[in-house]
């Protein structure tokens, strides 16, 4: 009888595997899909009025990108083309340099041309917090102030395409 | 086109696999030589496929072609050429294709060697071989394609965790393969045995070497990856009970234990079911690490693929594989009588201790790495389970087994005199705890752990020592003569140990009497750690083909002498983007110096976050291990060991 110890052992493991599959470890709730923006009220590179706040992106109708960046992030360099080109084809894009210098900030814009519908400076990073950006670049996906997708690292085409355009189908109706 | 016959070159490997898995089967059970003689060929034909359909992704690889879905995902044009063929196995895809060519390398190489095996015996052998196979192949081809296209084209692919861009890493998965899929060799001489209803010595002398080269790649694969943790990680630590690291320990632990008592059973012709079901255990921890990184049912930093889909399909085929040989187990262990018996003192027991803890060590293992998982399923609550729960869990069961290490080789088969045993080895004993204290006395207090893992440090080493020094009569004449034609097998074991006991030394080194120092450190700043002097020089950008970086210059000075310049890195890649570290290490004989350089201040860009530290003995933990393997590969070139080598009685002293 003492043959079956084993193959008893084995049994509840693997039905203890297979409950755990349904299970997704590494499903944390921090990310705020399908919640409203968290409130906050940024001021404009250089610390003058004309940045913006939830409440202008709760005021727009349509899908808007919310793009987290900076200048001494290398990545944001590599992702600073396709922005342009969203730009291009009629995406609204706000811009928050996070934890940049204003004078570096201005200086990546005036070379790189500026893809951002509004651009706000966020000095000490307390909205990215609030938004959990993990690191630049990051960018999200709103619509109603609702916050719909969020990408981490720099978006390029294939990421677009795959994943943003679906969603902004998807709640675009 | 390549792409494509890769493909095809897969699905013709998956139906000879069904071929050599069904019908010389059943000829091996009616006796139908012409079914039997096909396994053979079967298995050299899924090997040559395989082969072809690794290489075409390999090839995929080498040309990034982007249109290849896998390739597009892991690969970048902007790569060394290492990490683009490495980025081939990098994946969840290439690394199961990986394995299924592994495994029929394996098939074919016990089709080869084992020409001599009985003929039935060796038909089942290759048989269950093949039906793992089988369970690879369709799960490549059912759920994991490497070779799906992708289209519209993308101009650039995604690029490999830069993590895993380093040449450690490039090589620790092969390695690391080669020994999980090694044990698959081991487990279908275990289930073939079961089919025939026969374990003897011969059963025995067959599984061995095959388990040695397994145990021999399993441990330099998984030292292959925690040393790539210590220098990459930049923590200044080497193991992290992560459920990764932990699936390829269990195996490991298992197979070692395996190794002894195989001994057993060819020398005394006993233990037969318990080294069978060791067998089956050692392979189904493969297939179950294997389905713990792949299914996502756990969270780890190596987790690179993870689906719940692909997560059924594999618990379906290990219910069928583990399930099986369990049960085939539990219906025909009784078949295997024991011959020998021996006395609660003798070489045979002390193995059985051997045995019994590294396997309670392995399920400690395993409880703990799956009990955030049965916590999660029963309650719901979130938890992890971390070191100080598996140090001590698994220290525990340490201390016995390295005392039982030291005594073993000295001991007598059948019984053995406790008096003499504990006469001889009573000085080698007394010179550890000597040690042990002295090392006490001199750290002032301390840790007490430190001394006791220093003490059976040295009691394994010395003991083993002593008793290889017995062996060859050191002291006599002709010594030299003696020490030249000990038998390899026995020269691997003492070194095996040996390795082992210098382990223990640098784990206890490391762990106990390193320091560190976290702090701000401006240009010109100089700091003081293990008895060296370390200068923050100055910070460069500097640029590499897919990162740039930060490089930081620290001058290394011991005694006012100038020693050496270390310089780490902190690098961004480009594409995935991500920041690493790349740690500076000194090393010595004693110690190594570890520098890693973390975040510049905001406001002034003379001021780093840099760590330091200072790892006693680290040298000495892959010293031993590369003495471990060095061991079992000189046991592996035993000649008792070559199959089909007349077998001749061997006097065991």
């Amino acid at each position: 009888m003492n043959k079956f110890i084993p193959l008893a052992i084995f049994c509840a493991i693997a039905i203890a595997l297979y409950v755990g599959l349904s299970l997704n470890p590494s499903n944390i709730p921090s990310v705020l899909i399908n919640d409203p923006v968290p409130e906050f009220a940024l001021p404009a590179v250089g610390g003058e009025e004309g940045g913006f706040s939830s409440a202008d992106l709760a005021a727009e109708d349509g899908v808007v990108l919310v793009n987290f960046f900076a200048s001494w992030c290398m990545p944001c360099y590599v992702e600073h083309p396709f922005l342009m080109e969203l730009k291009k084809r009629g995406y609204k894009i706000y811009g928050v340099a996070y934890k940049d210098k204003s004078w570096d900030t201005n200086g990546f814009i005036k070379e790189r041309g500026n893809p951002y519908y509004k651009l706000a400076a966020d000095n000490k990073g307390r909205v990215a917090i609030d938004f959990g950006v993990y690191g630049v670049p990051e960018t999200y996906v709103i619509k109603n102030g609702i916050i719909r997708y969020k990408h981490a690292g720099p978006i390029q085409e294939m990421d677009f395409e795959d994943k943003v355009i679906p969603i902004i189908e998807s709640v675009d109706k | 086109m390549i792409v494509e016959a890769g493909h095809f070159a897969l699905i013709l490997a998956c139906f000879l696999a069904i071929i050599q898995g069904t019908l010389p089967l059943y000829g091996a059970m009616r006796n139908r030589g012409r079914l039997m003689a096909l396994s053979a060929p079967a298995a050299y034909g899924q090997f040559f496929f395989v082969s072809i359909s690794f290489g075409a992704l390999i090839y995929a690889f080498i040309v990034s072609d982007f249109s290849v879905a896998n390739v597009a995902r892991n690969s970048h044009t902007l790569k060394p050429m290492l990490y683009k063929i490495a980025a081939a196995w990098g994946n969840h895809e290439g690394s199961i294709l990986f394995w299924a060519f592994i495994l029929s390398f394996y098939g074919a190489a016990v089709a080869y060697f084992g020409r001599k095996l009985p003929r039935t015996f060796y038909v089942r052998v290759l048989g269950i071989q093949a039906l793992v196979g089988v369970g690879f192949y369709l799960f490549l081809l059912l759920t994991s394609n490497p070779f799906e296209r992708l289209f519209p084209l993308p101009m650039e692919g995604n690029g490999l965790n830069p993590l895993l861009q380093d040449p450690g890493l490039a090589f620790h998965p092969p390695l690391l393969y080669m020994g999980y899929v090694g044990l698959s060799v081991t487990f279908s001489f275990a289930v073939g045995a079961l089919i025939e209803g026969r374990v003897d010595a011969a059963w025995a002398r067959w599984v061995r070497p095959w388990t040695l080269l397994a145990w021999c790649f399993l441990t330099s694969g998984i030292t292959l990856g925690s040393w790539w943790a210590y220098y990459e990680l930049g923590w200044g630590g080497w193991w992290f009970w992560d459920p990764v690291e932990n699936a390829s320990f269990m195996p490991w632990l298992v197979a070692t234990g395996l190794l002894h008592s195989a001994i057993v059973v060819e020398k005394r012709d006993t233990l037969k079911a318990w080294t069978i079901l060791l067998a089956i255990i050692a392979f189904s921890f493969s297939l179950l690490g294997t389905f713990i990184v792949r299914s996502g049912v756990l969270t780890s930093v190596h987790a690179f693929a993870t689906d719940p889909e692909r997560g059924v399909f594999i618990l379906l085929f290990l219910f069928i594989v583990i399930g099986g040989s369990l049960l085939l187990f539990a219906l025909r262990a009784d078949k295997l009588q024991p011959g020998g018996l021996f006395a609660p003192i003798s070489r045979e027991s002390m193995l059985v201790v051997n045995n019994l803890l590294l396997s309670v060590a392995a399920l400690v293992v395993l409880f703990g790495t799956l009990y955030p998982l049965l916590r999660d399923a029963l309650t719901g609550d979130k938890i992890t389970v971390g070191p100080p729960f598996f140090n001590l869990a698994f220290g525990f069961l340490m201390i016995p087994l390295l005392l039982v290490m030291g005594l073993g080789p000295s001991t007598n088969w059948k019984r053995a005199d406790l008096i003499g045993l504990t006469s001889r080895l009573k000085f080698v004993f007394a010179a550890a705890v000597v040690a042990s204290l002295a090392h006490f006395y001199i750290a002032g207090g301390g840790d007490m752990m430190a001394a006791v893992w220093l003490g059976l440090g040295l009691w394994v080493f010395l003991s083993t020592f002593y008793e290889w020094a017995e062996r060859v009569k050191l002291f006599k004449s002709d010594a030299m003569k003696r020490i030249l034609r000990q038998p390899r097998a026995s020269v691997g074991m003492s070194l095996g140990h040996l390795g082992m006991g210098i382990v223990v030394i640098g784990m206890a080194g490391s762990a106990f009497w390193g320091t560190e120092d976290q702090s701000i450190m401006t240009y010109g700043d100089s700091q003081e750690i293990g008895g060296y002097e370390v200068r923050f020089n100055s910070t460069d950008g500097v640029s590499g083909p897919n990162y740039s970086a930060v490089r930081a210059s620290f001058d290394v000075r011991k005694n006012g002498r100038e020693i050496t310049t270390l310089e780490p890195e902190a690098r961004t890649y480009f594409a995935p983007p991500m920041p690493t570290t790349e740690a500076a290490i000194y090393s010595t004989f004693m110690g190594d110096l570890f520098v890693v350089i973390g975040e510049a201040n905001n406001k002034a860009y003379d001021q780093w976050a840099v760590r330091l530290y200072y790892k006693p003995l680290q040298i000495w933990l892959w010293g031993g291990v590369a003495i471990m393997v060095i061991g079992g590969l000189i046991s592996l070139s035993d000649r008792r060991f070559r199959l089909g080598a007349v077998t001749r009685r061997q006097k065991d002293e």
